[in-house]
């Protein structure tokens, strides 16, 4: 009996070592829906089998926060943009209320961003978010990563949350796709990196005390524990660029735009996961 | 008053007669340590919430001095009980002097 | 299972390590306690701390602390700038006395709980808490 019990104890210590990090087996639930945290490679992947959400490579305490919208400090922010969707601002006396009904009529809209608009160009939700404000409400433009921008993005992207990622790569996308993908695969920097050799050779592994994850952008704006606020898109790349020692991009300039586009489109068969929590 | 703070409680909104419920709280606030530099290297003044409580009815139920080792943004979660219907009174004290508050009613079933 | 010299070098230099930071941890831990009973011997029973055993960042890390029958609950962090945590004064209306909050850690550390007792006594525990220098923390 007693030896039993410890056999079986031990197959389940070689059963988690085989495990590539700590959280792959774990069940993201939130509110009773069940989320998909592991799926198949979208076919344009070349070196990647299975794609993961940054969710399963962090520690339980992490975990746990993301699984509960009252312990997800995210929540704070998404509350104070349910203030500012209903607050008047700028020459037209609108709010985001006046044309959009509620937060809740951008369902689904998350999951397909970014994409190219009817004049070809290459629009993301930041972007949605400051045409609203300064053309229709005469109101000035949000800085890309500022603390209402990244609010009102967590709202807007929640609307979304449970929605499979589909980001069109083909037609008019085509191109923006294979500029972010270049991207992607350039080493830049003193540290002569590319987001590949990171986040594609490496995940799973440590670098230092940390576990790399596959770069996904399925859960943003993110809270991070590092910096306790929400964190967007491309204020995350800036730290990655400045991490190996590069002169990052402009957020919301053209290449980040790309490189958006082809990391969100890495995610697709993932859930939106925003507002999430990493540490 | 500090720029930005807004406080969030969970409360069931119904519980029997002398039930213990869980009350998780958590208001927005940076939690300056005062420990911190800024650009020119002058020390950030510390200013965190100092203080929180939470009362039913007039009754005590949790009283927390709060430290600089206290996260951004402070999280509680505790248990308290019901007697009988009544108003859970949150406040948090600010070291610049704001009282924040907010209140939740709970009905007996 | 053989090692090499080098990797038996190395597993001694780890096992040293690890049996002297316990001892030097043990004393200020020991004498933070102290401090919070006026020297008053605490007991090992009746409170209870949770904690992680690795912390991915030392800015939010949860912790909980339950002691049945306390009247306060206090929590120290001996590792950082100033250990002081946080206070828990349980009212009468408080169901059981445990609270649950998020802390900062400076480093890796002992978490220390120090409950007291209704009847003036006390009972403290702690718990080492390792907290983690991140990757790239970009």
């Amino acid at each position: 009996m007693k030896l039993n019990s410890i056999t079986a104890i031990v197959a389940g210590l070689v059963v988690a070592s085989t495990s590539a990090f700590a959280g792959e087996d774990s069940v993201l639930s939130i509110d009773g829906q069940e989320f998909i945290t592991q799926a198949a490679a979208p076919a344009h992947m070349e070196n990647v089998d299975t794609i993961y959400s940054g969710w399963v490579f962090r520690t339980d305490e992490t975990q746990a926060l993301e699984m509960d919208d009252f312990d997800n400090p995210s929540f704070v922010f998404v509350e104070q943009a349910e203030e500012l969707f209903e607050t008047v601002d700028g020459s037209a006396g609108k709010a985001c209320v006046s044309c959009h009904e509620s937060p809740e009529v951008f369902a689904g809209l998350r999951a397909k961003m970014p994409r190219v608009n009817d004049a070809g160009e290459l629009e993301t939700l930041p972007e949605l978010i400051n045409g609203c404000r300064t053309e229709r409400m005469g109101a000035e433009a949000w800085k890309w990563s500022g603390g209402q921008m990244s609010g009102m993005l967590a709202l807007v992207g929640l609307q979304s949350r449970g929605d499979i990622v589909d980001v069109a790569i083909d037609g008019a996308a085509a191109p923006f796709f294979e500029k972010g993908k270049e991207l992607y695969y350039t080493r830049v920097g003193q540290l002569d990196m590319s987001c590949a050799n990171c986040h594609e050779d490496n995940y799973g592994n440590m670098i230092r005390a940390d576990h790399l994850s596959q770069g996904q952008i399925n859960g943003f704006p993110t809270y991070r524990l590092k910096n306790t606020k929400l964190n967007t898109i491309h204020g995350r790349f800036k730290g990655c660029m400045k991490n190996i020692r590069a002169t990052p991009f402009k957020e919301g300039g053209e290449e980040f735009k790309a490189l958006e586009l082809y990391v969100a489109s890495r995610a697709n068969g993932l859930m939106v996961e925003t507002p999430s929590v990493r540490n | 008053m500090a720029k930005g703070v807004k406080p969030r409680v969970k409360v069931p909104k119904s519980a029997s007669a002398g039930e213990a419920i869980t009350i998780k709280t958590l208001i927005s606030h940076k939690m300056e340590s005062g420990r911190r530099k800024d650009g020119d290297g002058n020390t950030i003044p510390r200013s965190i919430i100092n203080r929180f409580t939470c009362a039913f009815n007039g009754t005590s139920i949790l009283d927390v001095t709060l430290e600089p080792a206290i996260s951004t943004n402070p999280y509680f979660q505790f248990e308290a009980v019901v007697p009988e219907a009544g108003e859970f009174h949150f406040t948090w004290y600010d070291d610049d002097g704001s009282v924040y508050e907010t209140k939740k009613a709970v009905k007996v079933a | 299972m053989t090692f090499t010299r080098r990797e038996t070098l190395a597993i001694g230099g780890a096992t040293l390590a690890v049996a002297t930071l316990p001892g030097k941890l043990m004393a200020s831990t020991s004498d933070l306690i102290a401090g919070v009973t006026g020297g008053a011997a605490a007991s090992a029973d009746g409170i209870e701390l949770t904690a992680p055993e690795i912390a991915e960042n030392g800015n939010t890390v949860p912790v909980a602390v339950s002691a049945p029958g306390a009247v306060a609950i206090t929590m120290l962090a001996g590792g950082n700038p100033t250990p002081g945590v946080a206070k828990f004064t349980f009212g009468p209306g408080s169901a059981e006395q445990s609270a649950s909050t998020r802390i900062r850690l400076a480093g890796t550390q002992d978490v220390i709980a120090i409950a007291e007792m209704a009847d003036g006594s006390f009972a403290a525990v702690h718990k080492t808490v390792k907290v983690t220098i991140g990757g790239c923390g970009g």
